[in-house]
């Protein structure tokens, strides 16, 4: 246990260094533009930031919707324990999100233009609107872990008085714009390759964030027990595992009728090579973890069950890939590969959260907050038998 | 009533003096290029290029020819662009031009990845980037004069007016010469209409035209936001439901279980 908070810092320092290589980029952004640092081109003019940053980290984050939702509102306290972190990681995630923008956009000081020039036709008028209101919903959510450190008494009262109102929202926010993120594609059906276009595609894009919600628990989790050291038992692993072959069988399923009924069934055989690409999604990241998380040998390995969440993310990240890139054709003659810059700027980003992840759990009471959460738990027990 | 402009292929000579005519209004630099092998110059559109002219070396009637197209903004109906822009800085006005603020523009550059003729440029290489592309001359429009690339055609190849009434024009003219024309205006009916109208001796595949259907491309997308509110209202209504519901079961099983105690504890 000592040893492992010892060889801690070695890893901070490294995650550090990333973060502070990455600044050169933004001083070149701002005096030569966004090309000089970045191969997007009117040709194609987004690329890895929106992919990853946007549309990996929304969907990505959303653990923390989901198992607010399973907590709060389902009354499972079971996996209280994993709540907090899974909502820390989606505020984080969401301020990767902002933070990838703010390099993204050609104009960033004027963000707020969104909140008061409305265009209601607008997919991503939605998604900036609710990312803007869901990461404050967010920052109010896990503000009791900040207000128990301080032992502020009153704040805390007021945020757990509106506790449940705040989840809500968060569920309605997030169940709006994950699908969002989808609409925003449905103005492309010249462009994004029939096998993803389908007017549900705001539908899939929700099922399967609500799918790897649960997946990015488990992945973190077992990633946070081993660097910090806090249990957390495989039960609650477990339960998590076993809801994700249901959700991914109806976005399987969702997928399969829609290119069925489209008409368009026989493109995952003849659009080569992106149908390659399809497949590898389909079994990689939705076949293989529909198998793997229904084996009850899986669930009670935590190895397993960290490899079967793999999976899903993994799948899930070609999916936002595809269809925000790789099957979404450029202008005629235009060729895309990202820059080492916007890497650099990418990669910096997600060090930036680890390194607030890792300052988190050693100032606040998140790991703490499992035993009371066990503790709670115990006692209702007790009360209850 | 809404303007447009028909451009007719077998009418331009190639002689790019709307391009110069464009770059003169708009104030726009000259672009350093090098050869690429062609006569059409500068190789794409650009932010400081709104308009050019496209050559298509095509085999027309058994014969070799140069057929000419003029690329700017098609100022759509349902214009993509401004459906998407979430801050409304595109817009469609009702004279015809779909216009841009940069006082409301932040630069996500959705409007390009949105329109289906790849029309609006991003100035890459400035610190403080906008969206540039053909404003149809709406400051000129504005003041009851022709945009400036129509103004300077010495051929007559573009021609500007009521876009109802170049249909009209263009109609007549497929029927007076169906050996000269392909049967097809374009933009007549893809994606919901432009007011920018082609007619060319050659399809129009083949000029390098998108084939689009006659749908808007912004249909189902905004089909998509018309829902927002109901699905807000409902995701609401049914978590609000499942909280109450549990709450409520949970406390019910409580006091069961605490009766059962007090039994317990009076035996
Ligand atoms: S051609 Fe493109 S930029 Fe021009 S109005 Fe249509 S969608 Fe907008
Ligand atoms: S780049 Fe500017 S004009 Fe284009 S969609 Fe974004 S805000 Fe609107």
């Amino acid at each position: 246990m000592i040893q492992r908070i010892r060889s801690f810092p070695i890893g901070t320092t490294i995650i550090t260094a990333i973060v502070i290589a990455c600044l050169p980029a933004f001083v070149i952004r701002y005096m030569y533009g966004l090309g000089a640092i970045s191969n997007l081109s009117d040709g194609r003019p987004w690329g890895l930031w929106i992919s990853f940053d946007l549309y990996c980290g929304v969907a990505l984050a959303a653990g923390g919707f989901t198992l607010a939702a399973v907590v709060y509102i389902f009354g499972r306290e079971k996996y209280h324990p994993v709540a907090r972190p899974a909502i820390l990681t989606a505020f984080l995630g969401y301020q990767l999100v902002i933070l990838a923008l703010l390099v993204d956009l050609g104009q960033p000081w004027y963000i707020w233009h969104a909140i008061i020039y409305w265009n209601w036709h607008s997919p991503l008028f939605e998604v900036a609107i609710c990312v803007m209101t869901y990461t404050a919903v967010l920052a109010l959510e896990f503000s009791p872990a900040i207000f128990e450190r301080l032992h502020w008494n009153v704040p805390l009262r007021i945020i757990r008085a509106i506790q449940i109102p705040l989840v809500i929202a968060g569920v309605v926010l997030s169940t709006l714009h994950q699908s969002s993120l989808g609409s925003m594609l449905l103005m492309m059906p010249t462009n994004l390759s029939p096998l993803w276009y389908t007017p549900i595609l705001p539908l899939l894009f929700l099922t399967s964030a609500i799918a790897v919600g649960p997946a990015m628990v488990i992945f973190e989790s077992t990633i946070s027990s081993r660097v910090f050291g806090h249990r957390i038992g495989q039960d609650v692993m477990a339960g998590i595992g076993r809801a994700i072959p249901y959700i991914l069988g109806i976005y399987l399923l969702l997928k399969l009728v829609d290119l069925t009924a489209r008409g368009n069934m026989g493109l995952v055989f003849t659009e080569y090579p992106l149908n390659l690409l399809w497949w590898a999604e389909i079994i990689i990241g939705v076949v293989a973890p529909i198998v793997l998380f229904s084996l009850p040998s899986v669930r009670q390995s935590s190895r397993k069950l960290f490899w079967s969440a793999v999976l899903v993310i993994v799948g899930l990240v070609l999916n936002r890939f595809d269809v925000s890139m790789i099957a979404l054709a450029p202008r005629p003659g235009t060729i895309y590969f990202p820059s080492l810059m916007e890497f650099a700027i990418s990669i910096g980003l997600v060090a930036d959260a680890l390194l607030v992840i890792i300052l988190a759990h050693r100032l606040l009471p998140i790991a703490e907050n499992h035993a009371s959460a066990e503790g709670q738990e115990l006692a209702q027990g007790q009360e209850a038998t | 009533m809404s303007k447009g402009v028909l451009y007719d292929a077998n009418k331009c000579i190639g002689c790019r003096a709307c391009q110069v005519a464009c770059k003169q209004w708009n104030q726009l630099p000259a672009e350093a290029t090098t050869n690429t092998g062609t006569l059409e110059n500068p190789p794409k559109l650009s932010a400081s290029t709104f308009t050019k002219i496209h050559f298509t070396e095509a085999e027309d009637n058994g014969k070799f020819q140069f057929v000419f197209t003029k690329l700017q903004c098609m100022h759509c109906e349902h214009p993509a662009c401004a459906t998407a822009c979430p801050v409304a800085a595109l817009q469609k006005t009702k004279e015809g031009p779909v216009i841009y603020d940069d006082n409301r523009c932040f630069g996500c550059r959705y409007c390009q990845v949105a329109c289906p003729f790849g029309i609006p440029n991003f100035e890459w290489d400035k610190p403080m980037p906008w969206i540039r592309k053909c404003t149809f001359c709406a400051d000129r429009l504005g003041g009851g004069l022709e945009p400036a690339c129509v103004k300077t055609c010495p051929t007559g190849a573009l021609e500007f007016g009521e876009r109802d009434d170049l249909i009209v024009i263009a109609k007549e003219r497929i029927a007076a010469s169906p050996d000269k024309y392909v049967d097809h205006i374009y933009g007549e009916k893809e994606v919901g209409g432009l007011s920018w109208l082609y007619l060319s001796p050659v399809p129009f595949e083949e000029l390098g035209f998108p084939t689009l259907g006659t749908e808007p491309v912004t249909v189902n997308a905004e089909r998509a936001m018309g829902a927002v509110p109901p699905v807000l209202v409902a995701v609401a209504a049914i978590m609000t439901g499942v909280y109450l519901v549990i709450q409520r079961r949970q406390k019910m099983s409580q006091t069961k279980e605490n009766d059962k105690n007090k039994v317990e504890v009076t035996k």
